[in-house]
């Protein structure tokens, strides 16, 4: 059996390597971007200076030969689902099944300019190369959106002392996600970093120089004119699946697909970023486009493929992220408006730099999530809590398990032992401590 | 598609990191080298030592006000900008200089001391210069070695000082970091020259054979055994250190508490060397070579020490043991390390399925060699010239010339990655024998490749930490840098013995067990 998977992402290459694991089939790993998978998060890196662009591929170029997944690097114009055929501009290939792995584009909600020279997004290596070749001389760049991929571009230009300014829609950096502490820290944060973050600000035009190219933006709210050298356009991104319009594939936001990644089409699959879910899991949104789901969607791919069938279940909700120098960690329910039940226990360090904000439900008190800015918690262990509903009061008892941080780190657990007893009038103590054989001790149960 | 360039730098490859201050501390710095220079060309200062407290005064406020321009200007966190980008820390021009002078400055070192003016009588040049700063300390003048002692403690202390203010957030970094410059300046350099001064035999208590290879040179233990008590004592405490105090603290730390801890080479690697470890080599090819090279030389360090050992026994009868008692130690250590690789047969075979009988054989092959020379008296490779070859390959042209000279082209550890046997010790008790490990955390890796770029043992870190597996390498020196650049907070340093069998074992990132899939299908 042939495999075509379209998108070396991280969703396609893993669903590669499953298949590999579980499998003697032909698979073919097809590309446009970039012959060999590298990581599209570390494409800050590389335009920082921290890592050349082979250091952001996970696997040295044997590895594909050695397991038999063959790479084309090639760009598929057209499917032919019917014949089961891939349309490159001067072959045609054959496929037995399909896995359409094609991850995103970024958004852009139709401003004057928004396709003008000097103006792009940050997913792709052509983005970055896009990015270098205004990068020289540039006296100011303007992002438009402050979402996750915003932040990323910002502190890339700081890196080289090019001055940022951030157009951001929310009243204060990305509280649609944030609770208002947390996003109020790092609004500061970006400040102190002399990023000019202009709040409830949103991008009326791009202005042209007349031969094409980005020179200046309007804001809406002010009128204010921004001259600038490049804009960056960061306000999210969608799936990827623009030229599978009218092709027959049930297609909504992204592919619609059943809880076996399935699409509408018998043996065409989809998974990660361009996938939606017909149904997605309680919680979780129809399309996430987030690295590790992408994982969790080629494995589970894969085992589908080779007849061993199983649901895509993402299991606990949990992210991260770093804004600049603030490392971010969430595990489970955290939201920036929640309703009257989710109680919070919050706790912040003076110079404003770290926080752990634990969720319960005040009538069950269950411990909903973990949300995390400076401090790293361990995964496996809030999960663990998470899934058992545990009672917030035995969770505060055993916190410093779930500390990840490096060794000699002040620990703050205790804070946010005092800060329930203040809040609640009880008398919590701690009875753990930070140990290897405690944490092995409670997740072996 | 347009071509990529490598670092991807199309446009800006060296926007100005510097500012002016951090010029005119570049160029203090400089002219404290300058002195230096001066002196090896032969001028004599009117009053050496004012002119080497300049020259290293120099040196060290250049250093640390760079630094501080560096890094105390931004707010704390990973300062990895714009390394791809430098010519000192990626292989341009500045490095191929800097690592032409300082091979340079080791084979003078080692085999021309005479250029720097080591000379019978009174000395000259540089050594010269460094006189009244001997006399000072040991009451005797300098020799090439205290120049080197000097220059190497001034390295890593004002480095250390770079390196503190670079990784200011991250206390693991800081504590480690006075760590090896204390042991540095004070076990390494003072207590070794205090000891010539009160005309005891050199000696660091912070250094261990076989990194030590002369300990039991046969003029080091009649030094040491030449009727003192404390001499004996220095004899002890040295095998102590191997057989005791080593494998206890690499049991319950790794191989950390010594590498990145206590070293001086190790030392001297994370402080000056720093710039630097991202040049390391992670191809699976490497450590392929890494790992028949760095065991080959630990090989030749025990035939050489047994050699030098048998015969160093056969030929004083009155050694501080006899004949016979050496040959029980040394059956003692072969049943040792054989029991032990028998014991742990199936977790050493992952390895390698050979790796028990290339250690069983290696091992018997050194006693058979010791069994020899006892009956017959005679060792049957020429141990003085072992112990002459091993002094100029692995002692001075490895650790030396190739382990510190080829810093800017080969990454800061090469020494302790490819040639050390004290690190190939440490490395098989860490991944044999240890509670160490660096655990990842779940699902959080994002496989962008920090940790592995900026390993300086060339650990693909990141081939662990994807698949949610422990890193148990026996190369690892725990000095933390992976997990301090890791941005999604995925590697921790950890030590624990719940599940020592099953630290290595491959877990699964993902939240798909094989017993939901048998339920499913």
């Amino acid at each position: 059996m042939h495999i075509a998977i379209i998108g070396n992402g991280i969703s396609g290459v893993t669903a590669a390597r499953w298949l590999r694991k579980l499998s003697d089939h032909k698979i073919t790993l097809i590309s446009s971007e970039s012959k060999y998978f590298y990581s599209r998060t570390a494409l800050m890196y590389i335009y920082m200076g921290h890592m050349r662009q082979k250091d952001t591929q996970p696997y040295e170029q044997e590895f594909w030969a050695k397991n038999r997944i063959d790479l084309v690097h090639d760009h598929v114009n057209k499917i032919d689902f019917d014949q089961k055929e891939l349309h490159f501009k001067e072959a045609v290939m054959s496929y037995d099944k399909l896995i359409l792995a094609l991850g995103s584009k970024s958004n852009k909600f139709g401003w004057p300019g928004q396709d003008l020279e000097g103006v792009g997004g940050l997913y792709h290596l052509q983005d970055l190369e896009n990015m270098e070749r205004y990068s020289k001389n540039l006296s100011r760049a303007v992002i438009v959106g402050g979402g996750l991929i915003g932040i990323e571009m910002a502190e890339m230009f700081v890196s080289r002392n090019i001055p940022v300014t951030m157009l951001v829609r929310e009243e204060s950096y990305w509280n649609n996600v944030l609770p208002s502490e947390e996003s109020s820290m790092i609004s500061k944060h970006i400040k102190h970093h002399g990023i000019d973050l202009k709040l409830a600000s949103n991008l009326d035009q791009i202005i042209d120089d007349g031969t094409g190219k980005a020179v200046a933006v309007l804001v809406k709210e002010t009128g204010e004119k921004i001259d600038c050298g490049y804009v960056g356009l960061t306000a999210g991104v969608s799936p990827n699946v623009g030229f599978l319009a009218n092709t027959g594939i049930d297609i909504g936001r992204g592919i619609k697909v059943n809880q076996y990644l399935e699409t509408s089409i018998p043996d065409v699959y989809a998974i990660g970023d361009c996938a939606e879910q017909q149904t997605p899991m309680p919680g979780r949104r129809a399309v996430e486009a987030i690295w590790y789901t992408g994982r969790m969607m080629g494995e589970t791919v894969a085992y589908n493929i080779c007849d061993q069938k199983i649901a895509y279940d993402p299991g606990i909700w949990f992210n991260s992220a770093k804004f600049l120098d603030i490392e971010y960690q969430v595990y489970g329910t955290v939201l920036a408006k929640p309703p009257t039940n989710h109680a919070s226990i919050y706790w912040e360090d003076k110079q404003g730099e770290k926080s752990i904000r634990l969720v319960y439900d005040v009538n069950s008190k269950e411990i909903l999530g973990f949300n995390l800015m400076g401090i790293r918690y361990r995964h496996e262990v809030c999960e663990q809590w998470l899934r058992e509903k545990t009672n917030i009061e035995s969770v505060l008892q055993s916190l410093s398990l779930a500390n990840f941080d490096p060794e000699f780190y002040k620990m703050y657990e205790s804070e946010l032992i005092q800060q329930y007893n203040k809040q609640t009038g009880k008398n919590i103590q701690s009875k753990s401590t930070r140990s290897w054989n405690l944490v092995h001790q409670f997740l072996k149960g | 598609m347009s071509k990529i360039n490598e670092s991807m730098s199309l446009a800006n490859p060296a926007p100005p990191f510097l500012d002016m201050q951090q010029k005119l501390a570049s160029a203090l710095g400089a002219i404290g080298l300058l002195i230096l220079l001066i002196a090896l060309g032969g001028y004599r200062f009117a009053n050496p030592m004012y002119g080497l407290m300049a020259s290293l005064g120099l040196i060290c406020v250049g250093t640390v006000w760079f630094s501080i321009r560096a890094y105390l200007t931004k707010s704390a966190g990973i300062k990895n900008d714009g390394v791809y980008f430098s010519a000192i820390s990626y292989r341009g021009l500045a490095a191929w200089i800097a690592g032409i002078v300082i091979t340079g400055f080791y084979i003078l070192l080692y085999w021309f001391p005479q250029v720097l003016g080591q000379v019978e009588g009174a000395n000259r040049g540089l050594v010269g210069l460094f006189d009244p700063l001997s006399f000072a300390i040991k009451g005797s003048a300098a020799s090439q070695w205290f120049v080197y002692g000097v220059l190497y403690t001034v390295a890593i202390l004002a480095f250390g000082i770079k390196f503190i203010l670079k990784y200011r957030h991250n206390k693991y970094q800081v504590v480690r970091t006075i760590s090896v410059m204390f042991f540095q300046l004070g076990f390494a350099f003072l207590i070794p020259e205090f000891l010539q001064a009160l005309h005891k035999p050199y000696y660091n208590f912070a250094n261990m054979w076989p990194l030590n290879y002369y300990f039991f040179d046969g003029y080091n233990m009649d030094s040491y055994t030449g009727g003192t008590n404390f001499g004996l004592l220095m004899i002890l405490w040295g095998l102590a250190m191997v057989f005791i105090i080593s494998p206890i603290l690499t049991y319950f730390y790794g191989k950390r508490w010594y590498c990145s801890w206590v070293c001086g080479c190790g030392g001297l690697a994370e402080t000056a060397g720093d710039p630097f470890r991202q040049l390391s080599d992670k191809s699976i090819k490497a450590w392929n070579i890494e790992r028949w090279m760095i065991h080959g030389v630990l090989l030749f360090s025990f035939v050489m020490t047994a050699g030098v050992l048998s015969t160093y026994f056969s030929s004083e009868p009155n050694a501080w043991i006899s004949k016979n008692g050496f040959l029980l130690i040394m059956t003692a250590i072969v049943g040792v390390i054989i029991l032990f690789t028998l014991w742990k047969k199936e977790e050493i075979s992952q390895s390698g399925k050979n790796v028990p009988w290339y250690i069983i054989g290696a091992s018997l092959g050194v006693f058979s060699l010791v069994l020899i020379a006892h009956f017959s008296g005679y060792f049957l490779l020429n141990a003085g010239a072992l112990r002459k070859w091993y002094g100029f390959f692995i002692g001075s042209a490895f650790s030396g010339v190739v382990g510190v000279g080829f810093y800017p082209l080969m990454g800061s550890r090469v020494w302790c990655r490819f040639g050390c046997p004290m690190a190939a010790i440490l490395g098989l008790q860490q991944k044999f024998f240890s509670r160490f490990r660096i655990t990842t955390n779940g699902g959080q890796c994002i496989s962008c490749g920090n940790c592995s770029t900026y390993c300086e043992m060339g650990i693909d870190v990141r081939a662990y930490a994807q698949k949610g597996q422990n890193i148990v390498r026996a190369s690892c020196v725990g000095c933390g840098v992976c997990s301090a650049v890791c941005p999604r907070g995925v590697l921790r340093l950890e030590g624990g013995s719940a599940d020592l069998s099953a630290k290595t074992a491959e877990l699964k990132t993902i939240h798909i067990t094989e017993d939901q899939i048998k339920i499913l299908s």
